[in-house]
């Protein structure tokens, strides 16, 4: 299960291009001796592989891959312990820190497709609850596009809007209405 | 108490200033009036504890009742009892001398009495300048309806000397919001607009908004988050049976109803953008009356009863739109600044009421419709949710105070005040109930 997992992950940043020359053949990944894992790797992620061989690699360069797999793995999981992304007031516009992170839970979507996700949309207190309403949704729908265009299928992803009804932080300053103006990600 | 000056558009006027204290105690929750401050330019009236005749039931008596109405209203100063020099119960004690030196205008006496279940008020008004009886009127209500009948003879009183219906019969629909059991309680209730005789109507740990007198008062619709996402449902209130109305994809949210009680307007997302929809609730057949990219959302019924006010961003920010008829091309209301929402217009059709932000604050604000000209009404910074009065003549409106959401009553020019804070926690989402006859 572990190796599985890995190796998903493995994919996944062949997908997002981050091991771009580096890409390597099931054959050759066999020889590495991932055993059968290897063949999810195929089926998750067989456009990964492309026709682009550059030939076998040598295990210690897998080994040297694996390495970097592990501590790619590791980026994009603390990646995906951020599971909250703010806005800026009355806009639903994706902030470009908040990029990269959406993008580590779209492919993690992508490559868990039984897994789904639940984008839960706030405001902060200011202005009328009914638009609030309809703005937290906004944010939330903001936020399932960029999952989509990212490679999540929509079917995974539920999306729904609490308006300014359930504040992360209680008071009415600058930085309590920063921290509530938010979209949550909760996987189910 | 500190006197604090409140200046409209020209003109200065003190703040009545009343507080409304809401008591938890047990299954029911009550909001108290503490009156802090009579308005300088309030009409001074004398309301004289009425007689009593035969086995009245104790409690707050009907002139009470009378007195606290019309203080509340911020259009009247009732004299302290103890202050008058006499205490007539009908016209042959009334000496008009007397109630001049005291500087009186109007003197309200009466008489109770019991007929069998029923308690009966005989009442008289006089205007003290003219030495003359304007109303006189018998009025009766079950034993327990002491408050019904206070409030009925504060509505004729109010009319008698204004030339429009009272409101003091009226009812108020709000959700308070505190902590039970370490878990979110929210509360619809219903109650007088004096925050007396308060009812839970629905309890429940996710959001209850944006609650909706039917036009005849025996049904309020409201937005709850009680499965976990929003749903409008409509709660006939002497039985209690309620019935989820719209429950689609998305937003269901922001009812209204039509004159007619039989449509409501509402804001659904299920075609992927909030748009405001007619649904006939009869056949549950739903028209798009809105169709944009932006936001459209709080709409309300105009006071023709054909078009409706609404709320859309489409021109960047949210702002108020007039739609004639449904279907015609809708027309910006508000200018001012680059947030004004959530219209409500009131029974005469001269003004649009809605949530304004001037600076970083939120008030409330009105248009008149006439001449475009708007007016800021509030003071406090947190506004949102403004009710009319079915008399066009309050407002109540819900802000902060202290951290906690409370309710505000103004006059509908902005010249009185008082709230109704919550002991523990929040009351929020006013809906001030129909006029029912």
């Amino acid at each position: 299960m572990k190796l599985s997992m890995h190796t998903k992950v493995l994919a996944m940043l062949l997908s997002a291009g981050l091991f771009a020359g580096c890409s390597s053949t099931g054959e050759t990944m066999d020889e590495g001796g991932y055993g059968s894992d290897v063949a999810a790797v195929d089926q998750d992620g067989s456009t990964v592989y492309g026709g682009d061989d550059q030939g076998g690699v040598s295990s210690s360069a897998l080994t040297e891959e694996e390495r970097m797999a592990a501590e790619e793995r590791a980026k994009m999981e603390a990646l995906r312990d951020i599971t909250t992304f703010y806005f800026d007031f009355d806009t639903a516009e994706i902030k470009p820190e908040a990029r990269d992170v959406l993008v580590a839970h779209a492919q993690y979507l992508a490559n868990n497709p039984g897994r789904n996700v639940r984008l839960e949309g706030h405001a902060d207190e200011r202005g009328t609850k009914e638009y609030n309403l309809a703005l937290g949704e906004r944010r939330a729908n903001a936020v399932q596009r960029f999952l989509i265009v990212n490679g999540a299928s929509r079917g995974q992803i539920e999306t729904v809007s609490y308006g300014e009804e359930k504040p992360a932080v209680m008071g009415s300053s600058e930085s309590a209405w920063a921290q509530n103006r938010r979209v949550e990600l909760v996987f189910n | 108490m500190t006197k604090r000056t409140w200046t409209t558009s020209h003109k200065t006027v003190a703040a009545a200033l009343v507080a409304l204290i809401m008591l938890a105690t047990g299954a029911r929750a009550e909001l108290l009036i503490r009156i802090t401050e009579g308005a300088d330019s309030a009409i001074p009236i004398s309301v004289v504890p009425f007689a009593e005749n035969g086995a009245i039931p104790p409690g707050d008596k009907a002139a009470n009742i009378v007195r606290d109405d019309l203080a509340m209203s911020g259009e009247f100063r009732p004299l302290p009892a103890e202050k008058m020099l006499s205490l007539p119960s009908r016209r042959e004690e009334v000496y008009f001398r007397d109630w001049r030196m005291l500087g009186q205008r109007y003197v309200l006496v009466g008489e109770l009495s019991r007929n069998g279940d029923r308690v009966v008020a005989r009442y008289e008004l006089f205007d003290v300048n003219q030495e003359k009886r304007i109303l006189g009127e018998t009025a009766a209500a079950s034993v327990n309806g002491m408050r019904t009948l206070g409030h009925h003879i504060s509505d004729k009183v109010y009319e008698a000397i204004t030339g429009v219906p009272g409101a003091f019969s009226t009812k108020l629909a709000y959700v308070t919001l505190d902590t039970f059991n370490g878990k979110p309680r929210y509360r619809l209730q219903v109650s007088d607009v004096d925050g007396k005789r308060a009812r839970i109507r629905l309890e429940s740990q996710e959001p209850i908004l944006s609650p909706a007198w039917s036009p005849d008062g025996t049904r309020l619709a409201y937005v709850s988050f009680e499965t976990g996402k929003p749903a409008i449902y409509i709660h006939e209130l002497s039985s209690g049976k309620r019935t989820k109305v719209a429950d689609f994809s998305g937003l269901n949210s922001a009812p209204a109803w039509s004159e007619d009680g039989r449509s409501l307007l509402m804001t659904l997302s299920k075609d992927g953008n909030a748009e405001v929809y007619r649904m006939d609730l009869a056949s549950r057949q739903l028209t798009k009356l809105t169709n944009h990219w932006a936001i459209d959302t709080e709409a309300t019924y105009d006071h023709s009863g054909d078009g409706i006010f609404f709320t859309s961003d489409r021109s960047g920010g949210p702002q108020i739109y007039h739609m004639e008829s449904p279907g015609a091309e809708p027309r910006r209301i508000t200018f001012g600044s680059r947030y004004n929402a959530r219209p409500r217009p009131d029974n005469t059709g001269d003004y649009v009421y809605y949530v304004h932000q001037r600076n970083s604050a939120f008030h409330i604000a009105r248009t008149n419709l006439k001449n475009g000209e708007e007016t800021v009404l509030t003071r406090t910074e947190s506004d949102e949710s403004p009710s009319v009065s079915p008399n066009g003549r309050m407002l109540i409106y819900a802000t902060k105070q202290g951290g906690s959401s409370v309710l505000t009553v103004i006059s509908a020019d902005g010249g009185a005040a008082y709230s109704l804070p919550a002991s523990e926690g929040d009351v929020r989402e006013p809906a001030w109930g129909p006029i029912v006859n």
